[in-house]
């Protein structure tokens, strides 16, 4: 018999005299939102810039026709001299067009490039799902276009979200996003990202830049009105 | 680094140890300052407690109910990740998992793991099987770099070096990392800490996780961290090894942030962590990067044996928080090391009794003064003190009827301690010889010794009173 034949089968002759009904979780929050006062879009907003700045993440207002060029001229700032991008994306043409130097696509293997992705590449730009205003939470899903890496390994991160896609909780991205439905099955990696890398391992005191970002920095999306 | 360079000391020696922990006043302070620090950081998150106690509802109703349908949800666990095209292996102790996690090292002629966080690993003592093997395995999670510098086990769960202060950290760095000079600074020793590192990311042929949370339904393996060395480990190298315990099943992805957000609240006081990574599959055709093989070892290791018992079965429930040694007043006075077990405070003193068995274990659910804080304040209502009292009872005595021993049952029985006990019950239960034996005491109170072995050490000697109380209360009836 084998380990795993005889670690089910002691599982299964263990008593189960209380059988839980399966939890509501969905019902849970949305009665949890009832007693809240709700939110509406500018609220949510002020909610997301306020938690990002408590993980000491910098959120941008942009528009669509200006996010490129506040991009440039943040990286001409903290001398940027390599910007990793992924290909493909709806915003790659026109980050293209910014005349950004040293644009780098990431567009290979990291196999082929490993050592120079970790020493040469000074920021990386990725788009975003959505965030969640709760918790000052960016939503990334990695994929082809937009490897892993390119929201880990540059000491700066930037990142594109749409205000559009700012949801309440959590679990309201999760529900409204259709995470692990069959349309819209789990990736092989996706991410919540809560401002820069960081730990409180010495003493309880923080530090940033542990092994990933040492700064986020998240161009936010939103209508001409709302700057 | 050698086996023999560990400080790890057996959880036999328990109360040994817990003597020369109080004596040490640097020690204390270090776990005094920290664990106010974070009482206070989870108290600022938890501002309604009538919210709390229904979070924490929701959260004990998950773990209860995964629980409860845990062989199903392993079986479906296994379907699911294996038809994402990660590798599900199942081990019953350290030993074998150790043994299949060597052997993948192995087949991919591996010189170099890279680790993030896992506790489970450290449960396996997966760094000597694999120093033995040849294959050096670095601990990246900041804390635990630094205990596995100094030879050392982490002590604490959610903060490995929480024992150490900076100087002494600045101290290590400088003796031990090739090339770095004293610092005090704690944004410099991460400088340090960060590069060295971050070549060993690059290097390393294999990466090693732990899981927070696995979810049947989807095939995801969730990891909670804010360092970016999770991410690392399970993104750079071309193979990923996750590990975790069979308890950490979920059945779909909608349980996860009750669970979540209880956790990183409870733990540090931090509303969520830098980074939640859900990891569901190998890297596709087309994709960049992300490994090329992910396993997943499923680690029994004594979690069937609490499973078997359904008192015991709510130790499962843990989430791995850490507040209850946080809030444990014991804990903050010996430190993490004094257990000699990977889990310390309550957590560890209702969990190692199953993973090491009672015959070492015996003495860590006596280290409690059931204050009950730690019941108070666990996110998925474990209740701690009940299941200290019963194995305190399961140290001493023979199995209850109807109930399997457990490994070193009894192992803590003493023929002084069934007389002393056998002769109170008697005393106790027959009002006469009750009377007779208090009436005696009171008479002879001047014989009472002035040294009462550890009692006296600290306090004043018990004496017994002039009169019995029956006397007493007659005298002033009397009256
Ligand atoms: S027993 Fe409860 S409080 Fe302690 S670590 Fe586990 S979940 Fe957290």
């Amino acid at each position: 018999m084998s380990a795993r034949e005889r670690i089910l089968r002691r599982l299964r002759a263990a008593p189960q005299s209380l059988a839980p009904l399966p939890p509501d979780v969905c019902g849970f929050y949305a009665a949890e939102r009832k007693r809240s006062a709700g939110d509406d879009r500018t609220q949510r907003i002020a909610r997301f810039c306020g938690q990002m700045a408590g993980w000491h993440g910098e959120v941008i207002p942009v528009t669509r026709g200006s996010w490129a060029q506040t991009l440039r001229q943040l990286c001409i700032a903290k001398k940027v001299g390599s910007l990793l991008y992924g290909r493909n994306t709806p915003y790659a043409k026109v980050l293209e067009d910014a005349g950004i130097g040293g644009l780098t696509p990431y567009d290979r293997p990291v196999d082929v490039w490993k050592t120079d992705l970790f020493r040469d590449i000074d920021a990386g730009f990725t788009t975003t799902r959505g965030a969640i205003a709760e918790t000052g939470t960016l939503i990334v899903w990695p994929d082809a276009n937009e490897p892993r890496l390119l929201s880990l390994v540059p000491p700066i991160h930037f990142a594109l979200l749409d205000a559009d896609q700012l949801h309440g909780t959590l679990i309201e991205a999760m529900t409204a996003q259709g995470w692990g439905a069959a349309a819209t099955p789990m990736p092989s990696n996706a991410l919540l990202i809560s401002g820069p890398s960081k730990t409180s391992d010495i003493q309880v005191t923080v530090a940033y830049g542990a092994h990933g970002p040492k700064e986020l920095i998240v161009l936010l999306l939103v209508g001409e009105g709302e700057l | 680094m050698a086996v023999s360079e560990l400080k790890f000391v057996p959880a036999s020696e328990f109360k040994q140890r817990t003597g020369a922990a109080v004596a040490d006043p640097h020690l204390r302070r270090s776990f005094r300052t920290a664990m106010d620090y974070l009482m206070a950081k989870r108290a600022a998150q938890f501002p309604d407690s009538a919210a709390l106690e229904r979070q924490r509802a929701l959260a004990e109703h998950i773990r209860k109910y995964s629980l409860s349908r845990l062989p199903d949800l392993l079986e479906q666990l296994e379907r699911q990740l294996t038809a994402n095209g990660i590798q599900v292996h199942w081990a019953e102790n350290g030993e074998q998992a150790n043994a299949i996690i060597v052997g993948i090292a192995k087949a991919h002629a591996a010189k170099l793991m890279v680790k993030g966080k896992s506790m489970v690993s450290e449960e396996t003592e997966l760094n000597a099987a694999m120093e033995a093997a040849g294959i050096e395995a670095l601990e990246c999670d900041m804390g635990e770099y630094i205990v596995q510098l100094d030879g050392e086990k982490p002590s604490h769960i959610i903060m490995p070096a929480i024992h150490k202060t900076k100087q002494q950290i600045a101290k290590l760095f400088a003796e031990k990392v090739p090339g770095a000079s004293y610092t005090e600074s704690v944004d410099e020793l991460i400088g340090i800490g960060r590069a060295l590192l971050r070549e060993k990311f690059m290097s390393a042929e294999i990466g090693l996780s732990g899981v927070n949370f696995a979810v049947a339904e989807t095939g995801t393996l969730c990891l909670v961290e804010n360092e970016g060395n999770g991410r690392m480990c399970t993104s750079v190298p071309d193979v990923h090894v996750a590990i975790t315990g069979i308890e950490k099943v979920v059945e779909k992805l909608e349980h996860v942030p009750p669970l979540f957000g209880l956790l990183t609240r409870s733990a540090t006081g931090q509303a969520i962590t830098t980074y939640f990574n859900m990891i569901s599959r190998r890297r596709q055709p087309g994709e960049r990067d992300g490994p090329k093989e992910v396993h997943l070892v499923l680690l029994d290791n004594g979690r069937t044996q609490a499973y078997a018992d359904e008192q015991l079965r709510t130790t499962l429930q843990c989430i791995r928080c850490g507040a209850c040694m946080n809030h444990c007043p014991v804990y903050t006075r010996v430190g993490g090391h004094a257990y000699g077990t990977t889990y310390p405070g309550p957590i560890g003193e209702i969990f190692s009794p199953h993973s090491m068995g009672l015959a070492t274990t015996h003495a860590l659910p006596t280290a409690s003064t059931l204050c009950g804080a730690c019941a108070e304040v666990c996110p998925v209502k474990i209740p701690i003190p009940e299941l200290l009292i019963r194995l305190r009872g399961d140290a001493t005595h023979p199995a209850s009827p109807g109930h399997a021993p457990l490994a070193g049952q009894g192992a803590a029985a003493s023929l002084l301690m069934n007389v002393v006990w056998g002769a109170w019950a008697t005393v106790y239960s027959r009002p006469a010889l009750y009377r007779a034996v208090t009436w005696l005491a009171t008479r002879l109170r001047a014989l009472t010794p002035p040294i009462q072995s550890g009692w006296t050490r600290s306090r004043t000697p018990l004496k017994a009173a002039r009169r019995t109380l029956h006397e007493e209360l007659a005298r002033r009836r009397g009256k």
